[in-house]
């Protein structure tokens, strides 16, 4: 299966959710600065990896599912809790890519500054998708 | 000021990998943007800028073991949703007890 982009599911979200996304963004920053600020660095670094806006995206797509379904009259629950699932799968391999960007960082801010956010991001994006491909891989093996 | 910006900085930064996550297909691959540096762009951009380079250096080290217990609360989410057929939210926000206890142990041990 290729990876696409499905511009219709931007009409599925209403705007306070937005504006949730928006807000526990904000949050989350502001807790991660707050307890470095507080507590130090090294406690700070742990909350930039705090899974508060998961728990909204989750939601959101469990939400969004269930809604589908029920409009062609199912109850959509469980469809509703699988698309979660499946997402929370992604965001596991996504954050061993999560700990290959804070690796870089480590290892390049004393010398390359705002250039080791730009290569750590790379490298999060090559390791996610990297590691989602060699799970497909797998599968289609097994 | 400074909370202000970090809040808006922040904000901005997650919602666009947020919405980015939203749009992809298939749904374990648009998962990646749920463990997306949003939060960690927003902050260490503004501690680059503010603290400098070895402080950030520092939280990149800790940020490590935060994600790796990212790697877990994930599979506990799942797991919480596909095998007890909890709801979303409920799951999500149970299992961030083992992220905060897995996060500060692992820190506790390696780093001290």
């Amino acid at each position: 299966m290729v990876v696409r982009v499905k511009w219709s599911a931007f009409k599925q979200g209403r705007w306070y959710e937005y504006v949730l996304r928006v807000v526990l963004g904000g949050l989350a920053t502001s807790l991660a600065g707050g307890v470095a600020n507080v507590f130090g660095p090294e406690a700070g670094g742990l909350f930039l990896a705090f899974p508060a806006i998961f728990c909204a995206s989750a939601t959101l797509i469990e939400k969004h599912e269930r809604e589908r379904k029920q409009e062609l009259g199912l109850s959509g629950y469980r469809r509703g809790t699988d698309a979660a699932a499946l997402d929370a799968a992604g965001a596991g391999l996504g954050s061993i890519g999560l700990a290959a960007f804070g690796l870089g960082v480590w290892l390049l801010a004393p010398t390359l500054a705002f250039g080791s956010l730009a290569l750590g991001a790379a490298g999060w994006l090559l390791a996610s998708v990297l590691l989602w491909r060699l799970r497909r891989e797998a599968r289609i093996v097994k | 000021m400074e909370y202000l910006i970090r809040f808006l900085a922040g904000g901005i930064v997650v919602s666009a990998f947020a919405m980015l996550g939203d749009a992809l297909r298939p749904k374990s691959f648009a998962g990646l943007f749920g463990a997306a540096p949003s939060v960690a762009l927003a902050t260490l951009s503004l501690a680059l800028w503010k603290e400098g380079a070895d402080y950030v250096s520092i939280e990149g080290r800790s940020m490590i073991l935060g994600a790796l217990a990212l790697a877990g609360y994930s599979l506990l989410v799942c797991q919480l949703l596909m095998r007890a057929r909890w709801s979303a939210l409920a799951a999500t926000t149970t299992a961030i007890l083992p992220w905060l206890a897995i996060a500060l142990g692992s820190k506790q041990l390696f780093l001290g």
